[in-house]
């Protein structure tokens, strides 16, 4: 058996040498200063017309018949169909040609293959909810390098691999949203708790640092935060989490859940104990998930931006793109159609505006 | 015999292929050929196709290894730490390897001297090695990689369509063919498969060859996730999920028993490239993401019906057809 073992080491000596043939000297984090790696190769980079060189021309016309994909974290998400409806009223509106397509999982690097196909496909523009910022960068940028505009909406893409990106909402607006909603359902005063996602998930951190913020101001002075709990943004763990919440502090009076798996499941929990009613509830949240809860008085209230004017904002900030009215830079503004005039902000990021509380009032209104 | 050689699963996914190739480039104006299109079907498919390779073998053997992903995933998350941590990369990456080897010794070791079966060893390291993953990089991203290594998994060979990795998986590809086609090793692997007493009976090291199968199995899940990582410039310890499956569709589309004993690399390397460019160019032709999985389950249906169908029709032509003048 001595022609295995000779193979065996040529073998992994052959795979080492290959992963080595670079290796001159020692390249560690600390000599290339944490930047990011520019992955799109420099050749083709230098055919895109960067967004640092272009100049907008804000009157010029809007182009008709632009062919642009739609591509969501993965297929069949509610929230996402949604997102498509307005993204579709917006490109019928405006004489566009809009198709949706997408991974069936929502892996990290499952998009590239799609913005791959996009750009080879010659498509003016690619609306993207990034499932990992850097991990479509590099398709992003060889995409722009061919032509390509991107917008990225609802998840944001590396900034550098993205013409703009639509922000959903403001974190400032969320996170003081969520303490008026919370502090309005428990008349003002008492102990309430946050049933986050997972402990380093960005979006829900940010949103907490703001609510404690807002719950310095004297007009929370009577609203105590005491505890933060994670429920990984999994249904069961949360909903485990919100008992054990409700067990800690015996004077609980609320819960806010920024994430729609905990919401729901802080709801499900509280509808089928004996604190229903006793014990507040909001977060962030979808109509369809919640209606029961609100209807049936578990719930007051709770908060969400409307997905489908996500869509139709970044369709007409992708039409604007493609047709030279704008090039992402900050200070820039365009048109959207029915939600008026928006002015692209720093990190050539929009803000689609505050979110909506939905109440028993109002949530037969909507449907996603 | 001359019918038999046109019976043969490989000639059939060659054809298959070719027909891909056809349709796709008539049904997309071109494009599905254009040199950049085929470039992304090569990045596509690269990781795949290094894991099948060993796979292959541990198959052949009448094995399996479904950790092969997972050992991607952790390999990948030792990058992003180790990185992090401030290594240097010509470090990280034969550490790495060396990684990948422990965990494919850890298989063979369970599999051969406990005597446990590969199938209930490799699913729980499966749900192991990725959770291993998670415990050293925990659910975020590293992605500064240096650009002199991230080109390797962006941009093609100078002057061709070619990706680095499937350079790679090319050289490593003529290393298995070899091993399994023409060495002393690769006729212990099929004698492995076929019958394993009898294999043993006759002086073949049957626990050692199986030990080095999932050895070579976990190295080349790590390269797969070198490959993946400089790919992505994106290290994460869930990079990969699932992937396991795809790699066992692949080797079994190329007509590798399941119950071991029989199959080819060339036929690996044709069902790699198929379900690659099958893929490619149902979403080229915006298909939904539906039918590309139902395409993908008739496939692989039709590939472990085929042998008992060609049989079949082999013991058709052998018979004198009934009622016929003699």
């Amino acid at each position: 058996m001595n022609t295995s073992k000779t193979f065996i080491s040529t073998f992994v000596t052959l795979s080492c040498t290959a992963a080595l043939l670079t290796g001159c000297g020692k390249t560690t984090k600390s000599d290339s200063g944490g930047a990011p790696s520019a992955s799109a190769s420099a050749a083709t980079n230098s055919a895109a017309p960067s967004a640092s060189t272009a100049v907008a021309n804000p009157s010029a016309p809007l182009a008709k018949d632009l062919k642009i994909t739609f591509l969501p974290k993965k297929v069949n998400i509610p929230y996402f169909s949604v997102c498509e409806t307005g993204a579709q009223k917006a490109a019928g509106s405006l004489g566009e040609q809009l198709k949706a397509t997408g991974p069936s999982d929502a892996s990290a690097s499952s998009q590239v293959t799609y913005i791959n196909t996009a750009a080879q496909q010659g498509q003016n523009a690619l609306l993207i909810a990034a499932n990992d910022s850097n991990a479509v960068a590099p398709a992003l940028k060889a995409a722009r390098a061919r032509g390509m505009k991107v917008v990225a909406f609802d998840s944001d893409a590396a900034a550098d691999a993205r013409d703009v990106f639509i922000n959903q909402a403001a974190t400032e607006d969320i996170g003081v949203g969520q303490v008026k909603l919370i502090s309005e359902a428990i008349k003002g005063s008492g102990e309430i708790a946050i049933l986050s996602a997972t402990a380093n998930a960005t979006n829900q951190n940010a949103w907490i640092a703001v609510m404690k913020k807002e719950l310095a101001k004297p007009e929370y002075a009577n609203v105590k935060l005491v505890d933060i709990a994670y429920g990984d943004d999994d249904d069961q763990i949360s909903f485990t989490k919100t008992q054990g919440l409700l067990q800690a502090h015996p004077k609980l009076k609320g819960i806010i859940s920024p994430t729609t798996i905990g919401v729901a499941a802080a709801a499900r929990y509280l509808d089928s104990s004996e604190y229903k009613g006793k014990v507040a509830v909001t977060g962030v949240g979808t109509p369809n998930q919640l209606r029961k809860f609100i209807k049936n008085g578990t719930m007051t209230s709770f908060a969400l931006w409307d997905p489908a004017n996500l869509g139709y904002l970044a369709t007409y900030a992708a039409v604007a793109l493609a047709s030279g009215q704008i090039t992402g830079k900050p200070g820039e503004k365009f048109k959207a159609g029915d939600l008026g005039e928006y002015t692209i902000g720093p990190n050539s990021e929009v803000v689609l505006g505050p979110p909506i509380v939905f109440t028993k009032e109002n949530i037969d209104k909507y449907d996603f | 015999m001359k019918a038999r050689a046109f019976l043969r699963w490989e000639t059939a996914l060659f054809v298959l292929l070719l027909l891909i190739a056809i349709v796709g480039a008539a049904r997309t104006d071109g494009g599905f050929l254009a040199g950049q299109n085929l470039f992304y079907l090569g990045l596509d498919i690269g990781e795949i196709a290094i894991m099948a390779l060993p796979l292959t073998l541990v198959i052949v053997a009448a094995e399996i290894d479904l950790s092969v992903a997972s050992v991607l995933g952790l390999s990948s998350a030792l990058i992003g730490a180790l990185w992090n941590a401030g290594w240097a990369l010509e470090t990280i990456l034969p550490l790495v390897l060396l990684v990948g080897a422990v965990c494919g010794a850890f298989n063979g070791v369970l599999v051969t001297r406990m005597g446990l079966p590969s199938l209930a060893v490799t699913i729980g390291t499966l749900a192991l090695y990725r959770g291993l993953a998670l415990i050293v990089l925990g659910d975020h991203a590293v992605a500064d990689f240096p650009a002199t290594y991230t080109r390797f998994g962006t941009t093609p060979l100078p002057g061709t369509p070619i990706p680095y990795p499937i350079a790679l998986f090319a050289m490593l590809a003529v290393v298995f063919g070899l091993l399994l086609h023409a060495t002393a090793f690769g006729r212990a692997v099929f004698a492995l498969g076929a019958n394993e007493e009898a294999a043993r009976f006759s002086g073949i090291r049957v626990k050692r060859n199986k030990e080095l199968l999932f050895i070579l199995s976990g190295v080349l899940s790590a390269l797969a996730g070198i490959v993946y990582t400089f790919r992505f410039s994106s290290a994460r310890a869930d990079n990969g999920t699932g992937l396991e499956l795809a790699v066992v569709a692949a080797v079994l589309l190329g007509g590798v028993s399941i119950f071991g004993g029989r199959g080819t690399i060339g036929g690996v390397i044709l069902a790699v490239l198929v379900l690659g460019a099958l893929r490619n160019v149902l979403i080229l032709a915006d298909t939904s993401t539906e039918v590309l999985t139902v395409v993908t389950g008739l496939l692989l249906l039709a590939s472990v019906l085929a042998p008992a169908i060609i049989q079949g029709i082999l013991n058709r032509f052998k018979r004198p057809i009934e009622g016929a003048p003699s």
